[in-house]
């Protein structure tokens, strides 16, 4: 085995995954620039996680169900919607404590995942159908209990939808970045020193952790990229993830959010690449009757990918919520779309068994720059439409392209 | 010159990194039988391709001439309306269309666009009737068997005025009789209309009666042409020129060591899934001793693969029932899972639907059914798996670039031994095993019989299904026969012959009637 594999065979190998990676940063340059640096400016940073993280939430639930035989749950905005009007009912109207009206909203979410899966896994309807169906069943539940009202939400979901990590760290560095760009730096005179702290420590386990995985395959005789490609790779890392949390520290620092939803893709790409469960789901995308002579119970793990959604939209619904303060009729409206969008962006195939989280997250940042870049720009937002929907084009179209040219 | 048909004249298709075919000479004289033999990845398939316009003008070297004339193909339409038919392994036929569509589709009877279903259905019972194939010209083509569905595609080839008939395996998926049938069919065509065929095949002793010139292929290359009634044409010629070396023996040598029975499945009674009534699997009782190579010979459609798929944790089948003993202890398998952590592997029939996830790597593949030993707290220890998959990736010779190569890329005896090679990693003591050697050349069919005699050797169980009676009678120690799901003769390996169990089959057959 060649122990020291070629930089463009790597690249070959992981094309897709550097591909939209290189999209993503072409993306944030042409907007860059376009928006004469607003865009790069550390209070549009702040304010994209919070426009995105949701999708963005509710694309690491929904590339599971993509993976496991190209499935879609068209159902997702309703039940945010839902677990929303829920989450009204139980700690507004019914005055349960926020804590504990939270894991109750989840709980309602995990229900109505488990009404699909059971649907889809074990009565075999066709997902495109009962996930449609869930679509409108929980709209109409949501506007019933909400009885078409928008009702203001308890402070708990504000803190977890629209707050940021308090400064826990008394040292105080001036607002060097804002001034950067010109900005007037009385509201925020100092950089959020803990947000600095923590990238910094997470950027350090990160690649430690990498270097550690390098020894062990090393150890094994494995064959591994060069130290040189390896030394690039995580000091470009590094930088990026220490540069985005200085960014962040300009502004208001680290949003609950994005902890929240660092966490999930954390989980969740680990539970997809490092464990059995992920890889029954990919087997069961892969090939469901091979996966089903291999001992996988194929419809066990069918029915917990829509369960996992439903726990997925809830968490989603309950930031939503924080994030507009209130507890909405119209919440989620058109966020499947998104969701499953930034799936396919990030490189899913359609018929499943292929894509990544990563890659459902840089789909969704895509997506979310594209947005924010072109309103900055004060593009007609029909206009937007239609860019994102050729984007989405393009990003497929370039997978099958490249697909039929590895086949010839 | 004016007697050829066709002739392909220093054909070289180069793909990236492989040289596919490499200045191939095909001769093929009008009215003949024409058969191309050769290893799979010989090139038959690509000549084909290239023959047939799927890889266009332009993307080869070399000259196609047919009737003397220079083709030049840009797609499948050309060489059609060319006179040249090809019919794939895979069946173009689309299932829930009657026999006569899909006779005649992509050549619909009509005018401006619209079907003149009178014709349709009047041709189409005409050629039915030509080629006997005696079922309603209704009927959908997802309810007849392969042997009809492989008629239907000659009858669409018909309709197109073909002069040459290209055919790509196709008796691969048939029964002795179906296959008997359609290759009288051949000779027919081929004496009355004046229809020139190629065909493809890996069953020689087919071949040897019918074709009258036989070419051999080989890594890309002509190794030779043989003609009937001037060169000898036994089948041990063939395959010593296909392989390029001797095979002495098609069968490796074994002594059989065999112990007690170890696996027993008595009063097996499965029903059809979609069908409450039907009995696919009616009352079978087998057993197989350890260190025993046991072989189920059988018709097509004869049950044997419903019964080991329901063996195998009720993988097929309904309201099913029996009882299954594995090492003298009463087993319930509920579902596959149970099965595999009892001992029991399946190899299916039909690996690229079944057996593989074609768009994996090897590894992913291997590991697949025993990934609880690859991992602690259902985390995978990637590591591990490396080391396994390139352990059995080296112990079963897989030909391939590395355990990350894409199955989808590797030839169908390589994968076959992927399939293999995950099951052994299950570590399984019964090895159900459902037409191992499917669709594999006679090279890798040798490496897969060697591997099947070592785990006999070990002590496993070995239920080995095959619908080729040479294999069978090869490398079985004992043999059952099943006809219309049912166990209908059983002989040791000294005593049995393909006249034998065939008569098992037919007396079966009849006495039912009665």
């Amino acid at each position: 085995m060649n122990r020291n594999e070629s930089i463009t065979g790597l690249f070959k190998q992981n094309m897709r995954q550097y591909a939209i990676l290189i999209a993503l940063i072409t993306i944030v340059i042409i907007f860059g620039i376009t928006t004469g640096g607003t865009l790069l400016r550390p209070d549009n940073l702040y304010n994209l996680i919070f426009q995105n993280s949701y999708i963005l939430i509710l694309a690491t639930g929904m590339i599971l169900c993509i993976l496991s035989g190209g499935n879609i749950d068209l159902s997702v905005g309703s039940v945010v919607a839902f677990v929303s009007a829920s989450s009204a009912l139980f700690s507004v109207t019914l005055g349960i404590p926020p804590l504990i009206a939270v894991f109750l909203g989840l709980g309602m979410g995990l229900l109505a995942g488990a009404w699909h899966g059971f649907l889809i896994a074990y009565v075999r309807i066709p997902m495109f159908i009962a996930t449609l169906a869930g679509m409108l069943i929980f709209r109409g539940l949501n506007n019933l209990i909400l009885n078409g009202e928008t009702i203001g939400s308890p402070e708990l979901y504000i803190t977890i939808g629209s707050d940021s990590l308090p400064d826990l760290i008394p040292v105080q560095i001036p607002n060097i970045i804002n001034a950067l760009f010109g900005i007037n730096i009385e509201q925020r005179p100092f950089l959020h020193f803990t947000t600095i702290v923590i990238g910094f420590l997470a950027a350090a386990v990160l690649v430690l952790g990498m270097f550690i995985s390098r020894q062990n395959k090393k150890k094994y005789n494995f064959s591994i990229e060069s130290f040189g490609f390896f030394a690039v790779k995580t000091g470009a890392l590094f930088l990026a993830i220490n540069l985005f949390t200085v960014w962040l520290s300009a502004s208001n620092g680290l949003p609950n959010v994005l902890i929240l939803l660092t966490g999930l893709v954390l989980i969740y790409a680990f539970l997809t690449t490092k464990t059995v469960a992920g890889r029954h789901i990919y087997a069961l995308g892969g090939n469901e009757k091979a996966a089903a002579l291999s001992g996988i119970k194929t419809r066990k793990v069918l029915f917990w990918v829509y369960a996992n959604m439903g726990i997925m939209a809830a968490v989603a619904g309950i930031a939503y919520a924080g994030r507009l303060n209130a507890f909405s009729p119209l919440a989620g409206e058109g966020f499947e779309l998104d969701a499953i969008a930034a799936c396919f962006i990030g490189g899913a195939s359609a018929k499943g068994g292929v894509g990544t989280v990563v890659g459902a997250i840089i789909g969704g940042l895509i997506m979310g720059i594209l947005n924010q870049g072109m309103s900055i720009m004060g593009i007609n937002i029909f206009v937007q439409a239609v860019v994102k929907g050729l984007v989405l084009l393009g990003a497929v179209a370039f997978d099958v392209l490249s697909k039929n040219k590895q086949g010839a | 010159m004016s007697k050829n048909i066709l002739s392909m004249k220093n054909i070289t298709k180069t793909f990236p990194g492989v040289k596919a075919l490499d200045n191939v000479n095909l001769e093929v004289e009008k009215g003949q039988i024409h058969a191309l033999v050769g290893e799979n990845g010989a090139g038959k398939s690509t000549l084909m391709n290239v023959l047939s316009g799927v890889y266009p003008f332009g993307s080869y070297e070399g000259d196609i001439l047919f009737n003397n004339k220079i083709c030049k193909f840009k797609n499948i339409k050309d060489s059609e309306h060319t006179g040249i038919a090809i019919i794939h392994q895979e069946l173009a036929l689309s299932p829930f269309m009657t026999i006569a569509e899909n006779i005649f589709l992509g050549n619909e009877r009509q005018t401006f666009g619209i079907i003149n279903w009178h014709e349709t259905n009047d041709k189409a019972k005409q050629l039915m009737e030509q080629i006997g194939l005696n079922l309603s010209h209704n009927t959908l083509v997802k309810d007849i068997g392969v042997g009809h569905q492989q008629l239907t595609e000659i009858a669409k080839a018909l309709v197109k005025d073909c002069q040459l008939l290209i055919l790509d395996e196709p008796t691969a998926a048939l029964n002795d009789e179906d296959s008997k049938n359609l290759l009288k069919l051949l000779v027919d065509l081929n004496k009355n209309r004046g229809i020139t065929c190629i065909i493809i095949s890996h069953k020689l002793h087919e071949l040897t009666d019918i074709s009258h010139k036989i070419t051999v292929l080989r890594d890309g290359m002509t190794v030779q042409t043989l003609v009937k009634g001037k060169d000898s044409i036994s089948e041990d010629a063939i395959i010593k020129s296909m392989v390029g070396r001797d095979i002495v023996d098609r069968f490796p040598k074994r002594t059989p060591k065999i112990g007690n029975v170890g696996f027993e499945v008595r009063n097996w009674t499965v029903y059809h899934p979609l069908d409450d009534d039907r009995k696919v699997v009616d009352n079978v009782s087998i057993n197989v001793r350890k260190g025993e190579i046991v072989g189920i010979s059988g018709l097509m459609g004869a049950g044997r693969t419903e019964f080991a798929m329901s063996v195998f944790g009720h993988a097929y089948g309904k309201k099913i029932s029996g009882t299954i003993i594995k090492d003298g202890k009463e087993q319930a398998f509920h579902d596959v899972g149970d099965a595999i952590h009892g001992g029991l592997a399946y190899l299916t029939e039909d690996r690229k639907n079944a057996g593989l996830i074609m768009m994996n790597d090897i590894k992913t593949n291997i590991t697949l059914s025993g990934l609880e030993k690859i991992s602690k707290w259902n985390v995978l220890d990637s590591s591990k798996e490396i080391i396994v998959a390139t352990e059995y990736r080296e112990k079963l010779n897989v030909k391939s670039s590395g355990i990350l190569q894409k199955v989808d890329n590797l030839s169908g005896g390589n994968q076959q031994k992927v399939c293999i090679a995950k099951w052994l990693f299950s570590d399984p003591d019964v090895l159900l095993l459902d037409e191992p050697t499917r669709g594999i050349d006679v090279g890798a069919k040798y490496e897969i019989y060697t591997i099947i005699n070592k785990l006999a050797e070990e002590g496993k169980c070995v239920l080995f299904i095959s619908s080729e009676l040479p294999e069978i009678l090869g490398i079985c120690d004992r043999i059952y026969v099943m006809n219309e799901g049912r166990i209908v003769g059983e002989m040791m390996q000294d005593e049995a012959t393909p006249e034998k169990i065939m008569t098992c089959i037919i007396q079966s057959a009849t006495g039912r009637k009665n």
